[in-house]
């Protein structure tokens, strides 16, 4: 091993001399150039939408920066200033490519605008209409066998309708006269008359307006109910209220 | 033409009615001036009862009917129609003589076999002695010739065997089944005339009514006799109380529009409705006066239903009444035209009462129970009108016809068959009236003699109500 080392330590010395050796003779060598200029700065560029998703027939706003650049455009504009910013308001989604050209080179941006499509045409009745209101608050009055009286039990409904009726006064209605099957066709239109007017008078004592309401006694011609007892009886003993469009 | 009231009449010949037909009305006797007048009417009637069983509507009705025998009409050629023809004819004959209350018909079964077509076939002593006893004699002979009828009858005294002719009459027209119906009308007019008091008799009247069968109930026109049903008003809506006018040329009815019940005329002269004013508010039940100049109906055009008056043009629109009602319902009094009766509910459950025509003189006419739907008689006595007399809960009471003697308020039930009864109107001979019943299961017309006697039923198909008779 001892033998191995020193071959090794005189190979090193050998070369070494001879790099120095020829170290010595590069000196005569010429004088490196001098120094480039600094290259131009690169141009930097960035844009950006905001809000980054519209409804079509919405805007959004188009923001962009550059800088070191003399000629910036973007995509579907054309030449713009090298900062600013632009109202758009595409009816698809569209992406803004900027392009920055300056001396020290090209750069490029872009930002994507999303337009969703609104949905279809206003959804069906997403509100409660007045006639849905009407039906929903305005309460029948029933009478008794051969009387065209508002009955104590029926005040409380009544009083319900004329608060309901004067709270929403663009409101017009028709208010039907009927009558259970006993008895004569002809006085019964008279009764069913009596009856519709009964409504309407208890209305116009209660503040709602004359010229909104329209009476027409159906006698017992349209009954609600077909059937020979009392319940069915009851059921057509009624001032009905109708929505009028 | 004269009517006679008789309350003293000889008993009807109607021996299934008596025991359970006495019945007489009374006033309520509420009071001891009541009791005392009270008392003193069922003393009145009692005398009344051991010879009768009905107030008497004047017109022959209760007075001894003859026997009236009327063997089948005759061929008189050879014709194949002829058969369709006879049979159209003898029926048609046969019925109106038989339902119009002046006469007894003969039973045929008690006919001897050799009938008369003509006067020498006539055997007197096979028609005037028992079987058939008969008073009196229809024949004769029916032949088509050329496409014409020619129709020969006649009416012969049974029991004058020298000079026995009253009636001999030719007819002819076009041969068709309805020219045969109206030959053998014309011809029971005859015999009725002459065998009942000289009275017009109604086998060429028409009825109008009210019919659902279309689908919505329009106004309809019959012939009296049920024959020739046929759609007059097609409004599509409701179409209610048809009244003809005195002449024959008009129908007034109330009839349902988009927004009020209006008084609606039709002509059937032009046959299409012609114009009325719309009044507004509900214009029902109208009535014509008897000189056919002025209109009568229920109008709450003033605010509540009341009886109001206007000339047939619509102009001069009044109200008579003034009760905030109901009033409804009016009727002249077609003889004097002086006076209307008309319902009204003003003191809780609606009664009959009269008025003069100015609106003067209201005067209540019955005393409890749901009163509706008057109709006064031709010879201005009576009123005929439907009553539940005993109404509300627990009574279950029936509607039926009742026949109040205007100047006593006395009264006599009609109808005693079960069903709602309602809306009776008087034929213009006054002896008889049609009404509406559902006593058969649904609602139909009906037809009875004024007595309450001879019931039938006139229409069959759907729903018929409201029936108004024509003045001739």
């Amino acid at each position: 091993m001892k033998q191995q080392r020193i071959k090794w330590f005189a190979l090193v010395v050998t070369l070494g001399a001879m790099m120095m050796l020829g170290a010595c003779k590069k000196k005569a060598a010429p004088a490196p150039p001098p120094p480039p200029p600094p290259p131009p700065p690169a141009p930097t560029a960035s844009i950006s939408v905001s809000p980054s998703s519209i409804q079509a027939g919405q805007s959004a706003s188009l923001t962009w920066q550059t800088s070191n650049a003399t000629d910036v455009t973007i995509d579907g504009i054309g030449a713009v200033q090298p900062n600013g910013s632009q109202s758009v308001s595409p009816t698809d989604s569209t992406t803004y490519h900027l392009t920055a050209k300056g001396a020290g080179g090209t750069q490029e941006a872009t930002a994507r605008l999303t337009v969703t499509q609104p949905p279809p045409p206003p959804p069906p009745a997403p509100t409660v209409t007045d006639e849905e209101l009407f039906s929903q608050n305005v309460k029948d009055i029933y009478f008794d066998y051969d009387k065209s009286d508002i009955r104590a039990d029926q005040q409380g409904s009544m009083q319900a309708d004329a608060q309901f009726l004067n709270q929403h006064a663009n409101i017009n209605l028709t208010i039907e006269g009927h009558c259970d099957e006993r008895g004569s066709t002809e006085y019964n239109i008279a009764l069913g008359d009596k009856r519709a007017n009964a409504v309407k008078d208890a209305l116009v004592a209660a503040g709602v307006s004359a010229s909104r309401i329209k009476t027409i006694s159906y006698g017992k011609e349209r009954p609600f109910c077909t059937e020979s007892n009392e319940a069915c009886w009851q059921q057509n003993r009624r001032g009905h209220f109708v929505y009028q469009k | 033409m004269s009517y006679a009231v008789s309350f003293s009449a000889k008993r009807m010949n109607h021996p299934a009615s008596s025991a359970r037909h006495r019945r007489v009305g009374r006033l309520r006797a509420r009071n001891p001036a009541y009791l005392f007048a009270f008392l003193l009417i069922v003393f009145f009637l009692s005398s009344l009862l051991s010879a009768q069983d009905w107030v008497k509507t004047g017109t022959s009705l209760g007075v001894e009917k003859v026997r009236l025998a009327v063997p089948d009409f005759k061929a008189s050629t050879g014709d194949p129609q002829n058969s369709a023809l006879l049979k159209t004819f003898n029926d048609t004959l046969w019925n109106d003589l038989d339902v119009s209350g002046v006469v007894e018909l003969v039973s045929k079964s008690f006919y001897p076999l050799q009938t008369p077509g003509q006067p020498p076939e006539v055997n007197f002593t096979a028609w005037n002695a028992p079987p058939p006893d008969a008073g009196m004699l229809a024949f004769g002979n029916l032949g088509v010739a050329s496409g014409r009828v020619t129709v020969n009858g006649w009416l012969y005294d049974a029991k004058n065997i020298q000079s026995p002719q009253v009636l001999g009459k030719q007819y002819s027209d076009v041969a068709t089944d309805a020219a045969a119906r109206v030959i053998a009308h014309r011809f029971a007019d005859e015999i009725i005339f002459r065998l009942g008091g000289g009275i017009q008799g109604i086998a060429e009247t028409s009825i109008y009514f009210v019919s659902d069968r279309s689908g919505h109930k329009e106004i309809w026109a019959m012939d009296y006799d049920g024959a020739n049903q046929r759609q007059i008003t097609h409004l599509g809506s409701i179409a209610l109380s048809p009244r003809i006018s005195p002449d024959g040329s008009r129908i007034a009815f109330s009839g349902l529009t988009k927004t009020s019940w209006e008084i609606m005329m039709y002509s059937l002269d032009i046959n299409r409705l012609v114009s009325f004013p719309h009044f507004g508010g509900t214009n029902a039940s109208p009535a014509w006066s008897a000189d056919g100049t002025k209109l009568a109906f229920s109008s709450s055009r003033t605010g509540a239903p009341e009886i109001c008056i206007t000339d047939v043009s619509g102009a001069g629109f009044h109200c008579l009444t003034n009760s905030r009602g109901p009033d409804v319902g009016p009727v002249w009094n077609r003889k004097t035209n002086a006076q209307i009766a008309f319902v009204s509910g003003r003191t809780g459950l609606p009664q009959i009462y009269t008025m003069e025509a100015d609106g003067t003189n209201q005067q209540r006419m019955t005393d409890q129970g749901y009163a509706v739907s008057p109709n006064w008689s031709p010879n201005g006595q009576f009123l005929t009108f439907a009553w539940v007399r005993k109404y509300g809960p627990g009574e279950p009471g029936a509607s039926d016809l009742y026949l109040m003697d205007i100047a006593s308020k006395q009264w006599v039930q009609l109808t005693h068959d079960g069903g709602r009864n309602d809306y009776p109107a008087w034929s213009p001979d006054g002896r008889h009236i049609v009404f509406q019943s559902n006593r058969s299961g649904n609602l139909q017309i009906w037809m009875m003699l004024a007595d309450g006697s001879k019931v039938q039923q006139l229409t069959f198909n759907g729903r018929n109500s409201q029936p108004n008779w024509s003045w001739k």
